[in-house]
């Protein structure tokens, strides 16, 4: 009999098994390496979105008093450093840049950063941002690798420099193949203090979209332990009202 | 609980009171302290009871969310947010929702591969089997509905690929997604509708086919790995011999059961909410938008293997409809299980080789297919896909034959069980 439970557990966990390895699907992109634990990384992310991206990119779900306390940015701070379109701190992010315009400029308006990690994926992101090329066939002069075609500038281009994508030439006829990325003309940043703003960018995003992603997992761990015990206790209780069934 | 043999509350007081008003003391025993289940249920007993339990929570959270959420075009998707950011727990009784639709799934088809691995639909429990069954398509009628509130971008496209499927009956086909609809594509109005469906007319029907489910189950009594009655053998009190009562020991047991589950549930709900997008899909955090596609659409995983068989059947005769009439087929056929199965012993561990490899293909089928469901249909899995439904409609319709000449075991007259 206890071989034979053992054996339906394994049939059920053969049945679960392939939606378990399922679970991690979709394109491959490198590890954006993001910590949300890391609240000095949050917090330089905060301050690069709000200079970098908030002046097109609304993030309309955030309210700034929210992060501000997630972030423990005083108040003062926040106002003076980071509140570009609002004086209320319970305000959520809003873009300067009129939809209107931003599609008379760009074709589309930016989308909003609120979720963007969760419906791209943070290293999907991450890629995007190290990711542009110099392209003279684009209006904005830059191409990016990862979203072909976007309709984004490169906005960080004084801090990473242009770099310019080198291709294989192509075996069959079509696409010609990335290889790898030169940078002929640097930024202000070194490359690896650029993936580092990135990361911290990303990782504020990650943040943004999911505000409560520390807490849930902090507090998951203290209802896993508690659901161990009273499932201890369950199981002995179980066995002591079994022993008398013969 | 002061009670005399003849089974009438004695003493005073306001138990005595509400008894000779309400048989609340006979309902408690018939139903749970003196029903007497079989005593030995193995582990895929289990899922029953843990059902109850996600319906419940289903119903609990699902109220809650009703109290923030709002049914519009315009508003749902933000207040969804809304719901996750400024809500106190909101986030805790969201994930606790949208957790709980997949663990629905999860549970329900376990149970019912239980019974269809020990027979548990054969005579007489044909009707507690029917029961199930409609209580699964009001579920899937349940998560459909459910799955557009949210009203982001793979709602959007996953209800205008199903409510399509109705599209293909010939002649009355557009008008009847029209119908549904109620306009001409996936609208406010159908978000509306689909929302008062969710929350009010599929929580009753569901309710009322659990209670319908129980109560078949409790006229007939349950069945057990071994597939025998335990009817047949009483004591001379009329309690069965291998019978113990539901409450403590099946209480006690599903407590534990109860506690194994939570540990999982809790796991994914804490530190996978989303399942790697399986549970909570990407394009799905963008809110619905008509003029974009997602690039892949799918179902959420527990509507793939069917969504797999309704790819796999190429259209001809100028319709599609043959897909979606083997889609429905797929689901149709459950129902006849106590009919199609003519073995002499109900359960598989009495059964022969055949059915058990049947029973395997079977299971396999229905795993390989919700693959191919999740998977855009190139490569080899349009191939793997009507391979599998193949085999799965094999299963079903060569069952009168395979299952009456396989070779069987004897049945034993008293359950197999090891006492503790």
């Amino acid at each position: 009999m206890r071989i034979k439970t053992f054996a339906t557990l394994v049939v059920a966990a053969g049945l679960l098994l392939p939606l378990m390895t399922l679970a991690n699907e979709g394109e491959s992109f490198p590890h954006a390496g993001n910590d949300p634990y890391n609240q000095a990384s949050l917090q330089r992310g905060a301050r690069n979105f709000m200079n970098y991206c908030s002046g097109c990119h609304s993030a309309k779900f955030v309210r700034y008093n929210r992060l501000a306390k997630d972030l423990a940015i005083p108040e003062a701070e926040l106002r003076a450093n980071l509140m570009f379109t609002s004086d209320k701190p319970a305000d959520t992010i809003q873009s300067a840049m009129p939809a209107q315009d931003a599609i008379k400029w760009f074709g589309v308006a930016p989308p909003d950063l609120s979720l963007i990690t969760r419906s791209r994926g943070t290293d999907h992101v991450y890629a995007y941002l190290m990711s542009f090329y110099r392209d003279a066939s684009r209006p904005t002069g830059v191409n990016n690798t990862v979203l072909v075609g976007t309709a984004m500038p490169h906005v960080l281009a004084d801090l990473q420099g242009v770099q310019t994508a080198v291709f294989k030439t192509a075996a069959v006829a079509g696409a010609p193949e990335f290889e790898k990325f030169e940078l002929p003309q640097p930024g202000v940043l070194s490359p690896e203090k650029y993936a580092e703003f990135v990361r911290d960018t990303v990782n504020f995003l990650e943040y943004m979209a999911e505000p409560i992603q520390t807490t849930r997992r902090d507090l998951g761990v203290w209802v896993i332990l508690f659901l161990m015990l009273f499932t201890g206790f369950a199981y002995l209780l179980y066995k002591e009202f079994w022993r008398d069934v013969r | 609980m002061a009670s005399d043999n003849s089974g009438t509350p004695q003493g005073g007081g306001l138990w005595a009171w509400i008894n000779a008003r309400l048989p609340l003391d006979k309902m408690l025993k018939e139903h749970v302290t003196e029903y007497y289940a079989p005593k030995n249920f193995n582990l895929w007993y289990v899922f029953g009871a843990l059902s109850l339990v996600v319906l419940v929570n289903q119903l609990v959270t699902g109220i809650f969310l009703t109290m923030s959420y709002k049914p519009s075009a315009a508003e749902a998707f933000a207040s969804v947010e809304y719901i996750m950011r400024d809500v106190d727990w909101g986030w805790l009784i969201r994930y606790m929702h949208s957790t709980g639709a997949s663990a629905f799934f999860i549970v329900v088809y376990l149970h019912m591969f239980r019974a269809l691995m020990y027979g548990s639909y054969r005579a007489p429990r044909e009707l507690l089997w029917i029961f199930g069954m409609l209580i699964y398509l009001a579920l899937m009628a349940e998560a459909f509905m459910g799955y557009l509130l949210p009203w982001g971008n793979m709602s959007y496209w996953g209800a205008q690929v199903i409510v399509s499927l109705f599209g293909t009956i010939p002649v009355i086909g557009d008008s009847l997604a029209e119908w549904i609809k109620g306009d001409y594509y996936i609208s406010d109005i159908t978000l509306n509708r689909f929302f008062a469906l969710h929350v009010i007319a599929i929580p009753l029907i569901l309710l009322f086919l659990v209670v319908s489910h129980i109560l078949a189950l409790h006229e007939v009594g349950s069945n057990n790995p071994d597939g025998i009655e335990i009817k047949k053998n009483k004591d001379a009190k009329g309690v069965p011999l291998d019978g113990v009562k539901f409450h403590p020991y099946y209480t006690v047991k599903d407590t534990y059961a109860l506690g194994v589950f939570l540990i999982v549930f809790c796991s994914i709900l804490f530190f996978a909410p989303t399942f790697g997008g399986m549970f909570l899909e990407a394009p799905n955090f963008d809110q619905a938008n008509p003029m974009q596609t997602p690039p892949h659409i799918a179902p959420v995983w527990y509507f793939t293997p069917f969504y797999a068989m309704l790819r796999a059947v190429p259209s001809f005769l100028g319709t599609q409809v043959w897909g979606v009439l083997v889609m429905f087929g797929a689901i149709a056929l459950l129902f006849f299980l106590p009919w199609l199965d003519r073995s002499p012993v109900r359960s598989v561990r009495y059964k022969g080789p055949v059915t058990k490899i049947a029973l395997g293909i079977f299971a396999l089928s229905f795993v390989v297919l919700g693959y191919c469901g999740m998977k855009p249909p190139q490569g080899i899995f349009p191939l793997l896909a009507r391979i599998f439904t193949c085999l799965y409609f094999a299963f079903f319709l060569l069952m009168p034959w395979y299952s009456r000449l396989d070779r069987t075991k004897p049945v034993p007259d008293r359950v197999t069980y090891d006492a503790h």
